[in-house]
């Protein structure tokens, strides 16, 4: 955390940000937010919101149309070079050259960074054992799986170590054993050095298991801007996944409480929070159902996200 | 400051760096063509039609076309090397490392069209060496001949850069060469002196830029020309100033790159 002691003011922040697009669509309709140094943030929001936009406005890959942006206390239309200096981004699609060598690639991006190239050889390897891409470094980047080619972007966004990390949807098509080893590697990078990352994702499981702060993004606007577990106490109910002792395939309905059928076997149910277990148990009893199991479904920020985006 | 300079000298290095080794690890598609392409025209126009044809502007035939040829094949790859490679770099989204990077627009420039002028100087030496095979060939002015180079491809590559900005398909970065280039080379003196012409395309042709570049390195290498060294000279420079100041324009306002 010491590093980032020598910047001032919060890692990123936003205000009265509007994209205008040529063909007049209004990607966004002048946002605030801040991110916090040292922050694990989440932006969220379903397609087409703004989430992409917001991120390439900051990044320098999208002309904004009003409103500022800072990182670190830099604004990006007075000391662009600094604020560039101190932000790593990772993007949605890959875009990279499809004909250039894995470590080529990491070292051409340090160098743009005006790292000379003997620092830049080292700071790869560093990033490329760290992702598991040592062994492919003199591999050509198209002939690495997809779950590679996210993990290279990772790296060379790394490579002239930044202190905010953006990551838009890094984890997207990747298989769930590699997703955790890139959650394992993302905390560290946040706890240990003190990173600041901010991340786009679908995975809402992701996440709520990842980020301390939240900003949900609908239609180009901010409808949430809170911690985690602020906005996850706003939930009233919870849905709890209950397995039965046989299979029903007549799948009986209840008057009291409404049943998710999953398969003859399992049934979702939504309840108040607070609802005492020992209740439902007599409830299910009483309506003939033999329960063998009653455990939460973790989809708490996906209900909640659902909602937003709707209202 | 010092910080500054050296963080973006080395940016740029990367880029000019970075875009040698591209032309050189695909040389049989980049510098090899312009060795087959003009060793047939020096079998065909320079030995075989040029033994009929005889002296033009007082020199053989052969002689006479060699620094056209030249300097054609420098323009051409200067151009197309800039236009092909930025607008791959468009195309793949890798110029989006380019934009997320600390780097001034004039070291993206730079890197870029020296990448291309490498190009087109590296295939003006080649066709030179083509160019032996068949005749000797004079240097009259070593400062004037290669300056006359530098500053066309220069020229040109910035012409590619300009095209790449534009361009949203592949077919859009060779409509240029097509349309423009080639023929404004074929009628820029490469195969033929001015003299012949009648008055008005004469005067038509004196609005070619190509002429005044091909009769300029005609000049350095053998000391004629059907125009005038000031004019070829202020020329290449008017128009290498609007091409920089428009590509700067255009790299600010993030065309074609930056939505």
């Amino acid at each position: 955390m010491s590093l980032l002691s020598e910047y001032s003011g919060p890692a990123l922040s936003i205000s009265g940000l509007k994209k205008v697009y040529d063909n007049g669509h209004v990607a966004l309709k002048g946002i605030n937010l801040e991110v916090s140094q040292g922050d694990f943030f989440a932006l969220l929001g379903p397609n087409g919101a703004g989430k992409s936009t917001t991120l390439g406005i900051v990044s320098g890959l999208v002309n904004k149309t009003e409103g500022k942006v800072s990182l670190f206390g830099k604004d990006i239309d007075g000391d662009i070079y600094g604020a560039k200096r101190l932000l790593g981004v990772v993007p949605q699609e890959f875009n990279f050259n499809q004909f250039e060598k894995v470590q080529d690639i990491v070292v051409t991006q340090a160098g743009y960074y005006g790292i000379p190239v003997k620092k830049a050889r080292v700071l790869s390897e560093k990033y490329l054992k760290a992702l598991g891409l040592w062994e492919k470094r003199g591999v050509p980047s198209r002939m690495l799986s997809g779950g590679m080619k996210r993990r290279l972007m990772i790296a060379r966004a790394l490579v002239h170590e930044p202190k905010l990390l953006i990551l838009d949807e890094p984890t997207a098509g990747v298989d769930i054993e590699l997703r955790q080893s890139m959650w394992v590697y993302l905390q560290a990078l946040n706890e240990e050095l003190g990173t600041t990352i901010i991340l786009t994702t679908h995975y809402l499981e992701e996440a709520e298991s990842l980020c301390n702060n939240i900003a949900i993004i609908n239609e180009g606007d901010i409808v949430k801007n809170t911690s985690m577990r602020e906005l996850l106490q706003e939930l009233h109910k919870q849905t709890l996944l209950v397995e039965l002792t046989r299979d029903y395939p007549e799948r009986p309905c209840m008057e009291s409480l409404e049943l998710v059928w999953q398969d003859d076997h399992c049934f979702e149910v939504a309840v108040e929070k607070g609802t005492a277990i020992n209740d439902l148990f007599e409830v299910f009893n009483k309506a003939g159902i033999s329960v063998s199991g009653i455990g939460p479904k973790s989809n708490r920020l996906e209900t909640l996200f659902v909602d937003m985006v709707r209202k | 400051m010092l910080l500054f300079i050296q963080t973006h000298r080395v940016a740029f290095f990367t880029i000019l760096l970075k875009e040698i080794r591209r032309f050189m690890r695909i040389w049989t598609q980049t510098l090899l063509p312009p060795a087959i392409t003009m060793t047939l025209y020096f079998i065909i126009f320079g030995s075989l039609i040029g033994s009929r044809i005889g002296e033009m502007s007082g020199i053989s035939y052969m002689a006479f076309i060699t620094p056209g040829l030249i300097m054609m094949s420098v323009i051409n790859n200067a151009y197309s090397n800039v236009s092909s490679s930025f607008f791959s770099n468009k195309f793949q989204r890798s110029v989006e490392e380019l934009l997320v990077a600390p780097l001034p627009n004039s070291v993206i420039l730079w890197g870029f069209v020296l990448g291309g002028v490498a190009r087109g100087l590296i295939t003006g030496v080649i066709v030179t060496l083509v160019a032996l095979l068949f005749t000797d060939i004079a240097v009259f002015n070593f400062w004037i001949l290669s300056s006359i180079v530098f500053l066309s491809s220069v020229l040109f590559s910035l012409a590619g850069f300009i095209n790449a900005l534009y361009a949203n398909k592949f077919d859009d970065v060779s409509i240029v060469p097509t349309f423009l280039l080639t023929p404004l080379s074929y009628l820029g003196g490469v195969f033929f002196s001015t003299d012949l012409l009648p008055d008005g395309w004469r005067i038509i042709s004196e609005f070619n830029p190509i002429l005044y570049m091909v009769n300029g390195f005609r000049y350095g290498m053998l000391g004629v020309s059907d125009v005038s060294l000031t004019a070829c000279y202020a020329i290449l420079i008017s128009i290498i100033s609007i091409l920089f100041l428009l590509s700067m324009r255009l790299l600010k306002s993030g065309k074609g790159i930056r939505p």
